[in-house]
């Protein structure tokens, strides 16, 4: 739906501007350090994508991370956004301090996943709980790159690594746990896989809540053969997903034409729309049973399911539980933050005897 | 009968915990403030909810000392575990009122003590008829029973129930009959054999009750903190708590009843610390409180706090450590840690509240400090302070503005011929600082990270550019010393004292430890000058006030001397001259450990 914006077919023509009159180049950020090759740098290029099309304007935007890769790569992207790459594993805690004392910006974290599902156990869970807003990217590769390829703690059993060497735990599923602990958006997808996580991405930034997205981003240098479960290979091969995701931002006014049942509309609190095009075998993605039941069912197939795994737009938020004034606490001056003299002699009265 | 002790005694109460007790030795505490006294109150309780020993100490003086007194000279031992040891450690002399209806009892444990023993299940049964709230009465007949013996007036016991029960006058009435069969009991079955009494006394003018968490949270309140994240822990858990209620009831609302503040209970102290500095770093003021063993979990996002220059406010109410420690015990034993937690080159200033007063000001001072130097702040307090009720000056208002610092707006930028995030432009070491949405600057975009950078924010691994910023960042810590509280020097009067070892004696101290300092020096023909450290980096004058002086004693509650260690690090050419007396055994600190330590400095050969 965004992209009918975008790709225009005529010959050479003046860069695309979005709403804001900002081109592509204008999301970018500093040349990437990562591998050649490697699937993060792919995932960047999709948030510019997307920050673009929705036309995001970077001032309101804060990129957080935490330590490995991945973490450097909110440095490669939308580089007019101020960030902070936080410490090994607390991205969530840093990025909901940010986001509660300023409600006005938008938050984008990335993380990997020794960040997120090792050292960052425990704080994920909290903050999905939480409910805080942010679009948090976890980019999937089941190693550990920056220290040299240990496993991960969502390497699966069945995933040797170069040497042949296998994970001796149970993987963690990431949105599994997500879903279980009552996320309300997760979704997964691929880093070699644009078209679906482009529209994730756009819908996460407009979502009010947790957005959960587990990219599967192969690590070219430590974890890419084919016998590892988070290879391009494997994914190509295992990736299963039931819709086809679309979005449709608040200010685009164009009519998506779909048999009646043939795609799932979800509003989101913008106003804009993710639309789920239904596939072949299908099932609600509103629906947590049913996401859950897929979920496990794809999982004992040896399937990577993909996609809008589940979306529920009715959770209270951090800030929405904590009737947070709408001005951004950062916002507040002297008068609003320090209680008067005479609120100060009047409370001195309660002390005395 | 020998003559009268007026208003010089202390009473040791013993209670098992969860009983009831706290609230009648509140009771007895404010009944003596009605009277004008200023008692010092020492709680010290189990780190357990209910069943293990709590012993109340109220000690009344001449002069209001709030310290501890070591000896008590009146004894309630209403706790049977306990009733054994209460009473062997009781000095000769010691006046006890004990529960004549405790069976077992050893008479002979009572030899050279001044016993009344009073039958309070007995007349509990008899005079409280609700057998559901028995227990909890049974306490206020103690109540009754100090106030008869040693003269505190109906009026005064009265009053002070009702401040304790100010909405529940059903309460407050059966709460004062309870203590009205103590006193009768007393006037009809006991005849006096002690010297000690309480009288009306011209102590309180212009004071008030408060414990020290709650003057600390006060600060905060009229420091602006609108973020709280935190992650309760013994002592202080209760700092944290008072900030909600307080913030709850003097922070204006908007227009739709909406909060300026928002209150996060972290999972872990990890997560309390990360969304404080997290917060910070987008121009809220931002604060969290904790104990030592929550510090040490702080310590790694503490040092990113320090590298990537970002304000914080942290409270460590210290207790007993290392380890888990003793939960409900005080000390002053985190000061090297957060002085250099975490690791690589690192400081964090500390400030040291002596009082509920100090707690109130240096508290508001911290966030003030912390965005001036965009840096973690740290206010030491202990659960001496924290945890006690205090008679305290009235809390005045703050004289200052409330100071953001050097931010990078718009309009400072427009000035600046260069700017970079990390960049000493006006030689003070302390750089501009972007908040997100407070410039719209573009080149103001950076990513603050906690590996090495370079002027503008950029990673940069150059050996060069590295030093550089970490000298900048040392030169910034050297300059808090300009806007950190200076120490309070309480010259001395008359003769200069003279160490047991020939030569000038100076007296150094810091936190809760003054008011055991100030008490001992004031019984001295001849006191030492004492000077009262508030922060530390150590201001130039308390090197000064070392050189002044031949032999410098540092009071400090910690096992290694950790501030004397501190001073010989500043003044290294001082060292030989600084020595400690440390007490680390967990009670709040007394007069008597004060006098015990200047009586005992070693002679020098």
């Amino acid at each position: 739906m965004s992209e009918a914006a975008s790709e225009a077919p005529s010959a050479a023509s003046a860069p695309k501007t979005n709403r804001l009159g900002l081109t592509k180049d204008q999301y970018g950020g500093a040349p990437s350090t990562m591998c050649k090759g490697c699937g993060h740098d792919r995932i960047s290029e999709a948030v510019i994508q997307a920050a673009f099309e929705v036309g995001l304007d970077a001032k309101s935007l804060i990129k957080m991370s935490g330590i490995g890769c991945s973490s450097k790569t909110p440095a490669y992207f939308i580089g007019r956004a101020l960030g902070l790459n936080s410490t090994h594993g607390r991205m969530p805690s840093f990025a909901t301090g940010a986001h509660v004392a300023n409600r006005s910006m938008t938050a984008l974290g990335v993380s990997g996943d020794g960040d997120t599902a090792s050292i960052g156990m425990g704080q994920f869970v909290h903050l999905v709980r939480r409910n805080a807003r942010m679009v948090y990217i976890v980019e999937n590769n089941g190693v550990y790159g920056l220290t040299k390829g240990q496993f991960s703690a969502t390497a699966d059993r069945a995933s040797p690594s170069k040497r042949g060497a296998h994970p001796t735990e149970e993987a963690i599923d990431l949105c599994g746990l997500a879903l279980e602990l009552g996320c309300g958006f997760v979704a997964r997808s691929f880093s070699g896989d644009k078209k679906q996580l482009v529209p994730l991405l756009e819908a996460a930034l407009s979502f009010d809540g947790l957005a959960f997205i587990d990219v599967i981003s192969p690590c070219v240098t430590f974890n890419n053969h084919d016998a590892s479960t988070k290879s391009y290979t494997y994914i190509k091969e295992h990736d299963v997903h039931f819709h086809d995701p679309a979005y449709v931002a608040s200010f685009e006014h164009i009519d998506v034409e779909y048999e009646p049942g043939a795609a799932i509309d979800v509003k989101l609190h913008d106003g804009s729309r993710l639309v789920l095009r239904k596939l072949e075998k299908e099932y609600d993605p509103t629906s947590r049973a049913e996401a859950a039941r897929v979920l496990g069912e794809t999982r004992s197939r040896g399937e990577v399911l993909t996609g809008m795994i589940h979306i529920a737009t009715d959770k209270p938020t951090l800030i929405s539980g904590a009737k947070l004034s709408k001005t951004p606490l950062a916002m507040l001056g002297e008068k609003e933050l320090r209680p008067s003299k005479q609120a100060l002699a009047k409370l001195m009265g309660s002390y005395r005897f | 009968m020998s003559a009268s002790i007026v208003n010089d005694f202390s009473l040791r109460i013993a209670t098992p915990n969860g009983t009831g007790s706290q609230t009648s030795n509140l009771i007895i505490f404010r009944s003596l403030f009605h009277m004008g006294l200023a008692p010092s109150a020492k709680n010290l309780f189990p780190s357990n909810i209910q069943g293990l020993p709590t012993w109340y100490q109220i000690r009344v003086s001449d002069a209001g000392w709030q310290a501890r007194r070591e000896e008590w000279q009146v004894m309630i031992p209403l706790n049977p575990m306990t009733f054994a040891q209460d009473l062997r450690e009781s000095l000769p002399g010691t006046v006890v009122i004990d529960n004549a209806d405790q069976k077992g009892v050893d008479a002979a444990l009572f030899t050279g003590l001044t016993r009344y023993s009073v039958p309070f299940d007995s007349i509990a049964r008899e005079g409280i008829s609700d057998a559901k709230l028995r227990p909890r009465m049974r306490n206020l007949i103690y109540v009754g029973v100090v106030a008869e013996l040693f003269g505190i007036p109906e009026p005064s016991l009265r009053a002070a129930i009702d401040a304790v029960f100010p909405k529940k006058k059903e309460v407050a009435d059966s709460n004062f009959e309870a203590a009205m069969l103590g006193m009768r009991h007393v006037r009809e079955k006991i005849e006096k054999r002690d010297p000690y009494r309480f009288a009306p006394a011209d102590q309180t003018a212009g004071k008030i009750l408060i414990e020290g968490n709650d003057a600390a949270a006060l600060g905060c309140v009229f420091g602006g903190c609108s973020v709280v994240s935190w992650y309760p822990i013994t002592p202080a858990s209760s700092l944290a708590e008072y900030l909600i209620g307080h913030l709850a009831k003097m922070r204006e609302k908007d227009a739709d009843g909406s909060n300026r503040y928002i209150v996060i209970q972290a999972e872990d102290e990890l997560a309390a610390i990360g969304m404080a500095i997290g917060a910070n770093w987008a121009g809220a003021r931002a604060m969290t409180s904790t104990s030592g063993p929550g510090i040490s979990l702080m310590s790694e996002n503490l040092g990113l706090g320090y590298y990537a220059e970002i304000p914080c406010v942290v409270f460590d109410v210290q207790r007993v450590g290392p380890s888990t420690g003793l939960p409900t015990r005080t000390q002053q034993s985190d000061l090297l840690q957060v002085a250099f937690q975490s690791h690589g080159d690192t400081r964090f200033p500390m400030l040291f509240p002596a009082d509920a007063k100090e707690a109130f000001e240096l508290s508001t001072a911290a966030f003030d400090l912390a965005e001036h130097y965009q840096t973690p702040i740290f206010v030491m307090s202990d659960l001496d302070l924290g945890m006690n009720l205090w008679v305290s000056d009235e809390l005045e208002y703050p004289t200052t503005p409330i100071d953001r610092g050097k931010l990078a707006t718009d309009e400072v930028l427009a000035k600046l011929a260069d700017w970079g995030r990390y960049l000493d432009v006006d030689g003070d070491g302390v750089p501009y600082r972007t908040v997100p949405g407070k410039t719209t600057d573009p080149r103001t975009a950076h990513l603050t990270r906690g590996s090495g950078h370079d002027e503008q924010g950029r990673y940069s691994e150059d050996p060069a550019v590295y030093a550089r910023n970490l000298d900048r960042l040392a030169r910034k810590i050297d300059g808090t010393v300009d806007r950190l509280p200076e120490p309070v020097l309480h010259a001395a009067k008359g003769k200069k004292k003279k160490g047991a070892g020939g030569g000038e004696l100076g007296l150094i101290a810091f936190g809760t430890t003054d008011h055991a300092v100030r008490e001992a020096l004031a019984g001295m023909s001849s006191p030492p000058p004492y000077l009262r450290l508030r922060a530390w980096p150590f201001h130039a004058s308390v090197g000064d006030f070392i050189r002044e002086h031949e032999r410098v004693l540092v009071i400090e509650q910690n096992q290694q001397g950790q501030v004397a260690h501190l001073l010989r690090m500043a003044f290294p050419e001082l060292a030989p001259r600084i020595e400690s007396s440390r007490y680390y055994g967990g009670l709040p600190l007394s007069a008597a450990f004060v006098r015990g330590a200047l009586e005992l400095e070693p002679a020098k050969a």
